[in-house]
């Protein structure tokens, strides 16, 4: 089973897409389709297809240059469809002939339509949809880039884009077989499943092929926002949270002025075998393999020394030169960025906060904790720091006293502004941060009833033994526990239920679990599945059962990708990733917190 | 004998026989009716107009009937429109009239009146004269002739175009006949003018033609186009039938009826021979002259098909055509083709004659030939037990085939049971193989479900083993369509009874059958149906259209489908904003659907929903959002405390009490900057406080401390970064020494640190505690002084702490204090 078919898939549709305006013609994007699509096709491939120019749909931007044919590429907010009009109006009115083509992505709205249609531009534009949806980004991985999608449907309550997951797993279905064996946690996963189904049942394709993957987990997000807001220790997540990896690609270049040279990007997969070694190691195991690694490099370029013949020189400089070469390149890159997320670290206070975070997991020195934090407000640290810490202290102490979250609220909004008062409120909305009901607020007050959502870490923590209880015994070199990602602090939630659902074989005894985490749903086609004991599991009758589609709703870390594949490799089962965007603490609280604009 | 009815025309044979004999034997005379049959075995119309036949004089409107090709009546009508100057059919068997004043009416063949329209404005003011009904490429035609002698024609009834054709010059009187003929796609019109045709088209060309006839033959009275529109049959005054091809370029022949009385129909039976019908006489006429003549009892009238002619009589209804190849082969006495012999070698077979084992022997080589012809001749049998023979002699030569495909004899014997059935009299439907191959099979279910013959339409589908979404299924819903029309049925009866038979048939639209009960004025029926229409994005646009907006948004929210729930949002906003909102109310997700709609457009609408909602919380952060785009410091303190007020509503003081705090704050920021002319908008409490400290203005700061009850702690705290920051050191230094201070020395040397003053951080050294001292001496890059004091307190977990900072220190330092880790490990 490969997924590259779905690239594949995705490649054929957007070429009928282009191809249905003949001749050349200009594409505009939305700025975030930029990447997916390049990671997608790139541009190359819009080139062969009669892309003459690529513009970034800018807000204000009242007239584009450019030839006579023009294709939108564009996500379909009702911003957007706005910003298109008044292009489209101002070009006319100023006599420009064009014809346009707005192609919605993943799919039309009807909202957009409308808009198009009181602005009066229905009728020069053509409407047309590219249902990218989930695209691989790694041989395990794959992703919607839809970062937004937690924020409005956990915020919000806007199910919208719940449509296009469910929407993404009846192609996905299309490509590989139906899935036997689904499992949901939470109830957004269950609502996307019941859709799922609703949609494969009226689609009137009913061609069923045989299923490559036996299983799958549908996770929402807020069942676990433990693992987010905790500080990432492997390699990848940590360089996705000091640079931030783009559909794959990292820019090494920090120089912030955005013009990332092709010199200091990398595309960062399997591909790339060095990469493969170090990703999910411990960050502490990692230099050492890039120092070891450079010394092989260099013991293979010695090689030239002991060459005799020119043949032989010949052989090297054509084959093995040239590989060398490029090792080194991405050796150095890697030595680079290893160097610079040290010294972040160092200009924070790490270990303070890496102990504190500890602390607080396993729910011991509160009060040390919670001074940490505060004196991290008063000193004005980044306000995206406070924010995590003060979260992970909320959801490991299940909510805070009305007294400490008065205090804390009052300080923050003291120090960072006002406009974090909304700020607050969304969080507790998520229920990431809350204060405990009963003492807390009086009974009088009129709560919206989003708020019952409340953290079940203690129970949920006690009953799946989330936090190792000797974290000393673990060897971050060669780690036999999956809490190895976070320095044997936590083990994911998700991961953890992943790993016991696959191994009981059923959900008998989860089902407090199932409880707390909003609810465990399944539909079990093919039994007798059992993985058996760790490493030995000869009795599987079906092989499709060892591949399984862990889908996140609401995005996941790379750190909770690191555990997944460290799962895998521990049943040697094959996981594959699947999720809505891959977050960090920053990108996941960023979102949530109320910008004062101005 | 199996070639005793053939008939001999030149090279060919003809046969003529019985297709049915006629349900309405005896109760019909054709002669006293109009007639218009449908090709391919279609229908036939009757018109009876007792004006015209009566002795006495009547204003009776004509009666219409329409039959089954079998004879069988489908329904009757008096006629009470206008007067019908041609009936006809169209190709999808639709019975047209066409009035003296132009208009078309359009009937099903049960005479259920479907639309009507009209051929142009000069038809209607001048009246016309003739009519003709004709095949195109785009389906059906129509062109008619005014009394001004001018041609106006349509070629898709379906979406009716009328144009003109060319004038023909000199034509002051109406032709004595004309046609339509099908060239270049394009059909014209073949006018003839005494002993002169001309050709008109669209483009307003005509063209002159003169067929090449003997002389004194006589004006041009008759004409007939061969179905296929190649060729042409012309009948001139002299009695002479000219056959040739249609644009006239070759003649084939001429044949001399001696008859002065013109045909009451010239016709080509196939595309083969010219039949011409003087009362009771049909003379068949070949392309050589040759000819055969049939007698009938009754009058009759005559019915061009593809491959034949149907001869239509008051107790019969026959068919003439030309014995196809195959058949000849087979049949025709002494033929010695492969396929002749293996007929032969079956009959002796059943016979259990050694003989076949001879025959077979003699056709040894061509047995595959031989196989086939017999699987042809028997598609072109109408005769069942003829079919029979020929197949099994077909089955008994694919014995001694090793290599044979099946496919052509399982699909014949499937062909023909199916036209079997069709051609049965209960049907009537007299295709032939040719005509349904023609036709295809898709169209002949059509018909079936025409003649609302739903039954036997699933099942041919079935046994044909057509995909149910092209064949059961679409026969199901035409068939609850056809349900919904009967008014006399009880609603509720009925839509049980069309769901038990649809819901677990993929691929029906109740929609689509739930929008035709709409039509028909059937709403309950139709909010019924669409309670089965499993997908919401059809259900939800007619629930709409119905009017039926709470059941339309429950389904939408059902669906999961946000679009959908959008498009009825919007259309019932539009509707009306009252009822909306009350409507929206209970239902969370509509609502919060509406609330992101207006959070892009209209943010003081979102306001509006929660107040409604008596949601102040949510009220009070959507007045707080949106204080910040406003300017004006008053207007913003307006809205802060209209939002106050709302965090007061709904009881929650504390929030209550911080916006207060933000409205004193930028009260007290608005009167800073007038004071100071320095902006502070937009400053949290702390970055006022710290930006005043750093601007020297101590008082102020007190001030805000106390006004604000800024905590000890944080105001020394914020004081010491700021005082570092503004590099007052002296002041610094007095701060450090304050009695009882609330924080401890090593924040002063992180702020001197942080502002770059190792030098002025060192002072503080002295004075730090000494559980702090190395982290502090780590922190002003004294690591050499640090790690001794860790090995002075002899602390590992320092030590660590110290290596884990290296990274920032020279190396050279970095190697003494990595030298000095060993000490450690003795002096334990």
């Amino acid at each position: 089973m490969d997924l590259q078919e779905l690239n594949k898939l995705l490649k054929t549709q957007l070429a009928h897409l282009l191809i249905s305006i003949p001749d050349s013609k200009d594409l505009v994007l939305d700025a975030d389709l930029t990447k997916p699509l390049d990671r997608v096709v790139g541009i190359k491939f819009l080139k062969e297809h009669g892309v003459e120019k690529l513009y970034i749909l800018e807000r204000g931007q009242k007239t584009l240059p450019g030839c006579g044919k023009r294709i939108y590429l564009v996500r379909p907010s009702m911003v957007t469809m706005k910003y298109i009009a008044d292009q489209i109006k101002s070009e006319i009115s100023s006599g420009e002939k064009r014809s346009y083509k707005i192609v919605l992505v993943p799919r039309k709205i009807h909202v957009c339509e409308k808009i198009l249609e009181s602005e009066g531009v229905m009728g020069h534009v053509s409407i047309d949809e590219f249902p990218l949806e989930l695209f691989p980004l790694d041989k395990d991985l794959l992703s919607l880039e839809l970062p937004e999608l937690f924020t409005s449907f956990f915020l919000d309550n806007d199910t919208t884009l719940l449509h296009t997951v469910a929407s993404s797993l009846v192609n996905l279905q299309r490509l590989f077989g139906k899935i036997p064996n689904i499992f949901t946690i939470g109830k957004g996963s269950k609502m996307v499943y019941d859709l799922m189904n609703y949609m494969s049942e009226k689609s009137e394709d009913k061609k069923e092929s045989k299923h490559q993957i036996g299983q799958m987990f549908i996770i929402d997000r807020d069942v676990d926002y433990v693992s987010p807001m905790c500080t990432p220790m492997t390699y990848e997540a940590l360089l996705d949270e000091t640079y931030k990896i783009e559909c794959g690609v990292i820019n090494f270049d920090t120089s912030g002025d955005g013009k990332a040279t092709a010199a200091s990007k990398l595309l960062l997969t399997s591909q790339d075998e060095i990469y493969t070694q170090i990703r999910d190691r411990h960050f502490s195991n990692v230099f050492s393999y890039l120092s070891a690694k450079a010394k092989e490099l260099q013991a293979l370029y010695n090689k030239k020394n002991n060459l005799t013949t020119v043949g032989e020189m010949k052989e090297f400089v054509a084959k093995e030169l040239r590989q060398l070469k490029h090792q080194q390149k991405i050796l150095e890159m890697h030595i680079g960025g290893c160097e610079h997320i040290m010294k972040t670290k160092e200009k924070t206070d790490f270990e303070e906060t890496i102990k504190t975070e500890q602390c607080m997991l396993a729910g011991v020195e509160t009060k040390e904790s919670m001074t940490f934090i505060e004196e991290g407000i008063q000193k004005q640290i980044p306000l995206l720091q406070s924010l995590r810490l003060l979260c992970l202290l909320s959801i490991t102490q299940e909510g805070l006293s009305s007294k400490d979250y008065k205090a804390f609220k009052t300080a923050f909004l003291h120090s960072h502004g006002f406009e974090h008062l909304v700020t607050f409120f969304n969080l507790k909305k998520l229920g990431i941060l809350t204060e405990q009901e009963g003492i807390a607020a009086s009974p009088r007050v009129l709560l919206p009833p989003a708020f019952s959502r409340k953290s079940s870490y203690r129970f949920l923590n006690q009953k799946l033994n989330l936090v190792p209880k000797q974290t000393e015994d673990i060897d971050l070199r060669d780690p036999k526990d999956v809490s190895y990602i976070f320095s044997g602090a936590y083990t994911p939630l998700p991961c953890k239920l992943v790993e016991q659902i696959l191994v009981r074989d059923s959900l008998i005894g989860l089902e407090d679990v199932g409880k707390a985490c909003g609810g465990i749903h399944s539909e079990i086609k093919v039994k007798n599945r059992s993985l058996g004991t760790v490493r030995g599991a000869q009795n599987i009758v079906d092989p499709t059962m060892k591949v399984v589609l862990v889908y996140f709703l609401g995005g996941c870390t790379f750190s909770e990708i690191a555990a997944l594949r460290f799962i895998s490799k521990q049943y040697d089962i094959r996981i594959i990733v699947a999720t809505t965007a891959i977050i960090t603490s920053y990108t996941l609280l960023d979102k949530v917190v109320e910008r004062n604009n101005r | 004998m199996a070639t005793a009815d053939w008939n001999p025309l030149g090279e060919f044979y003809y046969r003529k026989a019985e297709v049915y004999s006629m349900e309405w034997s005896g109760l019909v005379d054709i002669a006293k009716h109009t007639v218009a049959v449908s090709t391919y075995g279609g229908p036939i119309a009757l018109l009876k107009d007792e004006s015209k036949t009566s002795r006495v004089a009547t204003v009776a409107k004509p009666v219409i009937s329409v039959y089954s090709a079998a004879g069988k009546l489908q329904n009757q009508m008096r006629w009470n429109s206008g007067n019908i100057i041609t009936m006809g059919w169209s190709g999808t068997e639709e019975l047209l009239f066409i009035q003296e004043d132009g208009v078309v009416l359009v009937y099903d063949m049960f005479l259920t009146f479907k639309r009507t329209f009209g051929m142009g404005q000069e038809a209607k003011d001048i009246k016309i004269l003739e009519a003709k009904i004709f095949p195109s490429y785009q389906g059906t035609g129509i062109a008619v002739m005014t009394t001004s002698f001018r041609i106006f024609l349509t070629s898709n009834i379906d979406s009716p175009r009328i144009v003109r054709l060319a004038e023909i010059p000199g034509l002051n009187e109406a032709p004595a006949c004309w046609t339509v003929v099908l060239l270049d796609r394009q059909p014209r019109a073949l006018v003839a003018k005494g002993e002169e045709l001309f050709l008109v088209d669209q483009g307003g060309q005509y063209q002159n033609q003169r067929p090449d006839l003997s002389e004194n033959s006589g004006a041009i009275i008759a004409m007939a186009v061969s179905f296929n529109s190649k060729f042409l049959a012309l009948f001139t005054q002299q009695g002479l039938i000219w056959i040739g091809t249609s644009d006239i370029q070759k003649k084939y022949c001429e044949f001399n009826t001696k008859s002065f009385q013109p045909p009451q129909q010239l016709v080509w039976c196939g595309n083969g021979a010219v039949v011409g019908l003087w009362d009771k006489l049909i003379v068949v006429v070949g392309p050589d002259k040759d000819w055969i003549r049939y007698n009938m009892d009754s009058p009759v009238y005559l019915v061009q098909e593809e491959d034949g002619l149907r001869i239509i009589g008051n107790d019969s209804h026959e068919f003439l055509h030309k014995i196809p190849a195959v058949t000849e082969q087979i049949f025709k006495i002494g033929s010695m083709e492969p396929g002749a012999v293996l007929y032969e070698a079956s009959k002796e077979f059943q016979k259990q004659n050694q003989k076949a084992d001879e025959y077979i022997r003699m056709i040894k080589d061509k047995l595959d030939v031989a196989v086939n012809q017999c699987i042809q001749a028997a598609g072109h049998e109408p005769e069942p037990t003829i079919q029979r023979m020929l197949l099994r002699a077909a089955s008994f030569g694919k014995c001694f085939l090793t290599d044979y495909r099946p496919e052509a004899f399982v699909n014949m014997c499937m062909m023909l049971r199916v036209l079997n059935q069709v051609r049965h009299h209960s049907v009537g439907i007299p295709l032939t193989f040719t005509q349904l191959e023609h036709l295809s099979m898709p169209v002949l279910i059509d018909r079936l479900v025409l003649r609302k013959m739903f039954g036997l339409a699933v099942k041919i589908c079935q046994y044909l083993k057509i995909p149910d979404s092209e064949g059961r299924s679409r026969i199901l819903a035409h068939w609850a369509c056809f349900k919904v029309q009967q008014k006399s049925e009880d609603e509720e009866k009925l839509a049980r009874t069309i769901s038990q038979k649809l819901v677990d048939v993929p691929g029906v639209s109740f929609s689509e059958i739930a929008s035709q009960a709409l039509e028909l004025g059937r709403k309950q029926l139709a909010i019924k149906l669409l309670d089965y229409e499993p997908r919401a994005s059809e259900q939800v646009p007619l629930l709409l259209k119905m009017g039926q907006d709470q059941a339309a948004l429950t389904k939408a929210i059902d669906s999961g489908d946000t679009d959908l729930v959008y498009t009825v949002l919007l259309r019932l906003r539009d509707k009306s904003s009252q009822d909306f909102f009350m409507m929206i109310r209970g239902m969370p997700i509509a609502c919060s659907l509406f609330i992101q709609y207006c959070r892009q457009q209209n943010i003081k609408l979102v306001e509006d929903l929660y107040y409604q909602e008596d949601n102040s919380w949510e009220e009070g952060n959507c007045k707080i959002i949106r204080s910040y785009s406003l300017d004006d410091v008053e207007e913003r303190a307006k809205l802060l405390e209209d939002a106050m007020n709302c965090f007061l509503r709904c009881k929650n003081d504390f929030l209550a009490k911080q916006t207060e705090e933000q409205i004193k704050l930028i009260r007290y920021q608005r009167k800073l900057e007038t004071d100071t002319g320095r902006s502070y908008a937009d400053q949290s409490l702390q970055k006022t406080l710290y930006q005043l400290t750093v601007e020297g203005n101590h008082n102020m700061a007190e001030k805000f401390k106390k006004e604000f009850k800024v905590p000890d702690r944080r105001f020394w705290i914020m004081k010491v970064y700021a005082l570092a920051e503004s590099g007052d050191w002296i002041e610094l230094d007095k701060l450090s020494r304050t009695k009882k201070a609330p924080v401890g020395i090593e924040t002063f040397i992180d702020a001197c640190m942080k502002n770059k003053n190792s030098l002025e951080a060192k002072k503080y050294l002295s004075r730090v505690p000494p559980e702090l001292k190395v982290k502090c001496l780590v922190r002003v890059g004294l690591f050499r002084e640090a790690a001794e004091a860790a090995i002075e307190s002899k602390s590992e977990e320092d030590f660590d702490y110290i290596l884990s900072r290296l990274g920032s220190a020279e190396r050279q330092v970095a190697d003494q204090v990595r030298a000095l880790r060993p000490q450690l490990a003795i002096r334990k």
